[in-house]
């Protein structure tokens, strides 16, 4: 079997006398959609921070790719091809959706400063390339009409696109999405579902997906990892995780396992 | 503004060039305002940069420019004449002076900005503010530089060319930084830093670099405002003046060029305009008792613009955009 793509071992944070996250591992392997769960405060985004580099582990490794990330800048560690959403929508508020996404590509601009300010014949050649690549991607997600209008104009739901459509842009590997069906409705989380499916197998990407919506990481995730005060409870697939009596005592409760 | 070619400056260098020697015979007091607003333009557009589009609130300007200033005056004090004592010799060495200023505001800028720029908002304010009272304070105790006397003796080579022909190049490098791919960085290193980090943005260069531009520029801008006035001291680089630049900015609207040079402009020429208001003796004597309380006026007004236009004059007008990505 092949190594893994992203792999926690012991992973551990302490904020003062608080373990946020306590001795995690578990790993993902390319390709793969893996879930996130737990109740409110388990530290499901603490994770996500430690992978993407905003936190720093107390104790315990992270390893992307087969290297490790601890200790690295979170914009080293997107380079390296981890991509994420946040659960509080942070697009650019004074950029335009179009704009948003290409400043998500910099990183892969060979030009630099003197570039810009000379703007000699590579300079237009490579501007017009990610001009390209982000009206590609925008018309995937069926952006590409908005192009112009401020982030902050655009519905709800599709901001929230707009931030995968972002994180995309940065080519990753590994998408970490931080409850991306929060404050839709029950359509649109069916479409999310399918956008989620989707945007995996075209981009061939590992996804880690963190969710209350029972219905959608049921719906889509391969397997499922359920954190309860910073450790993890319970790791299967989702029929094996809504049968675990831990989880149900923890997170599920009776009736959502019913329905 | 996006596609503002070369061409377009190289046009405006050349105007300057051709316009000196005619606009250095106008009256000597419109040509000290119309210097002196050169030069806010470049100071205003540089710390535009900083404050503007970077969202780093850096109130240590003046610092800088006083770098600019007596490094430039020190090289042309002292080397003034190594080239020879004709024009271009001469002129050699003050733009050696100017770029030598530039670079010493530069450096300074690195290393208030590496160990500092991790401080968010007020706190990076206060941090400047104090560099820019400790590069004050240095001054009025460094002998050689004269210390609490000033220092005096520059050749005036300062003209119209050289200010404008400075202004025009610190407004295209912030245009054009600003309106690549590459620049669009600084606006997201100002709307959001966590973000900007995850989408793989280096925060940390992004603000050191916009840092250390604006303070080179500003090291300029004091070079030539050392060369103009023939007379510098450490008072005109206080924490007043810094405070001067950031009205400026904030004014015309914090990330927006065009509205900050227009401040800039408005802002030289309103003290002098309001000055002379006192002098016309066909207005009612009520008006022109008022004008005499001049920067009283000019307080009021600031105070009536910030209440009428709180995102400044040109502020909130959207950025510029290519006509061709709006036709699309």
């Amino acid at each position: 079997m092949s190594d893994p793509l992203l792999q926690l071992e012991n992973a551990t944070v302490q904020f003062g006398g608080l373990k946020a996250v306590a001795d995690l591992s578990f790993q993902i392997d390319a390709g793969e959609l893996v879930g996130l769960i737990g109740p409110n405060g388990a530290g499901k985004t603490t994770v996500f921070n430690l992978i993407t580099g905003v936190y720093q582990t107390t104790s315990g490794q992270i390893f992307f790719d087969k290297k490790s990330v601890v200790g690295r800048r979170p914009y080293k560690i997107t380079a390296r091809g981890i991509a994420r959403t946040f659960q509080n929508i942070r697009l650019f508020a004074s950029l335009s959706v179009f704009d948003n996404v290409r400043c998500a590509c910099n990183m892969h601009l060979a030009h630099g400063i003197s570039h810009s300010l000379w703007r000699g014949a590579g300079f237009s050649k490579e501007e017009a390339q990610v001009e390209k690549d982000v009206m590609e991607l925008l018309e995937i997600f069926g952006l590409d009409g908005e192009r112009d209008m401020m982030c902050r104009s655009l519905p709800y739901g599709d901001q929230r696109r707009l931030e995968i459509v972002r994180a995309l842009a940065t080519r990753p590997k590994l998408l970490l999405l931080d409850e991306p069906a929060a404050g839709m409705n029950p359509t649109e989380k069916v479409e999310l579902m399918k956008l989620i499916r989707f945007t995996q197998k075209k981009f061939k990407l590992a996804v880690l997906l963190v969710e209350h919506d029972m219905k959608v990481v049921m719906g889509i995730c391969e397997r499922i990892v359920v954190l309860d005060y910073g450790q993890k409870i319970a790791e299967g697939t989702p029929a094996q995780i809504r049968s675990d009596s831990k989880v149900i005592a923890a997170y599920l409760g009776k009736e959502t396992v019913d329905a | 503004m996006d596609k503002w070619p070369k061409s377009i400056l190289i046009a405006v260098l050349l105007g300057c060039l051709i316009g000196s020697p005619f606009v250095f015979q106008i009256n000597p007091y419109y040509y000290d305002i119309l210097l002196g607003i050169g030069i806010s333009i470049i100071l205003a557009a540089s710390l535009n940069l900083v404050n503007g589009y970077t969202g780093q609130f850096s109130l240590g300007h003046a610092g800088f420019m006083g770098i600019g200033a007596y490094a430039s005056s020190w090289v042309t004090l002292s080397y003034g004449y190594c080239l020879g004592a004709n024009t271009t010799s001469t002129t050699t060495v003050f733009l050696l002076a100017l770029l030598g200023g530039g670079l010493m505001a530069g450096i300074a800028g690195l290393m208030v900005g590496v160990p500092s720029l991790r401080l968010k908002g007020d706190y990076l304010a206060i941090v400047t503010l104090a560099f820019n009272e400790i590069i004050k304070g240095v001054i009025q105790n460094a002998e050689p530089l004269g210390a609490q006397r000033g220092l005096g003796g520059m050749v005036q080579h300062t003209n119209f060319f050289w200010t404008f022909g400075f202004a025009a190049l610190t407004v295209y490098v912030v245009v054009h930084l600003v309106n690549s791919t590459y620049g669009r960085g600084f606006l997201a290193v100002r709307d959001d830093e966590i973000a900007a980090e995850a989408m793989g943005i280096n925060t940390t260069k992004y603000k050191v670099l916009a840092f250390v531009l604006g303070a080179f520029f500003a090291g300029i801008a004091g070079g030539l405002y050392a060369h103009f006035k023939q007379f510098i001291h450490p008072e005109g680089f206080n924490f007043l003046r810094s405070v001067d630049i950031v009205v400026m900015v904030i004014l015309g609207g914090m990330g927006n060029t065009a509205g900050v040079c227009f401040a800039a402009v408005l802002l030289t020429i309103l003290p002098e305009f309001l000055r002379s208001v006192s002098h016309y003796t066909w207005l009612p004597l009520w008006l022109q008792q008022i004008a005499e309380n001049r920067m009283i006026l000019y307080s009021l007004l600031l105070i009536v613009l910030m209440l009428t236009r709180p995102q400044g004059l040109f502020g909130g007008l959207g950025m510029p955009r290519r006509r061709k990505d709006v036709e699309k």
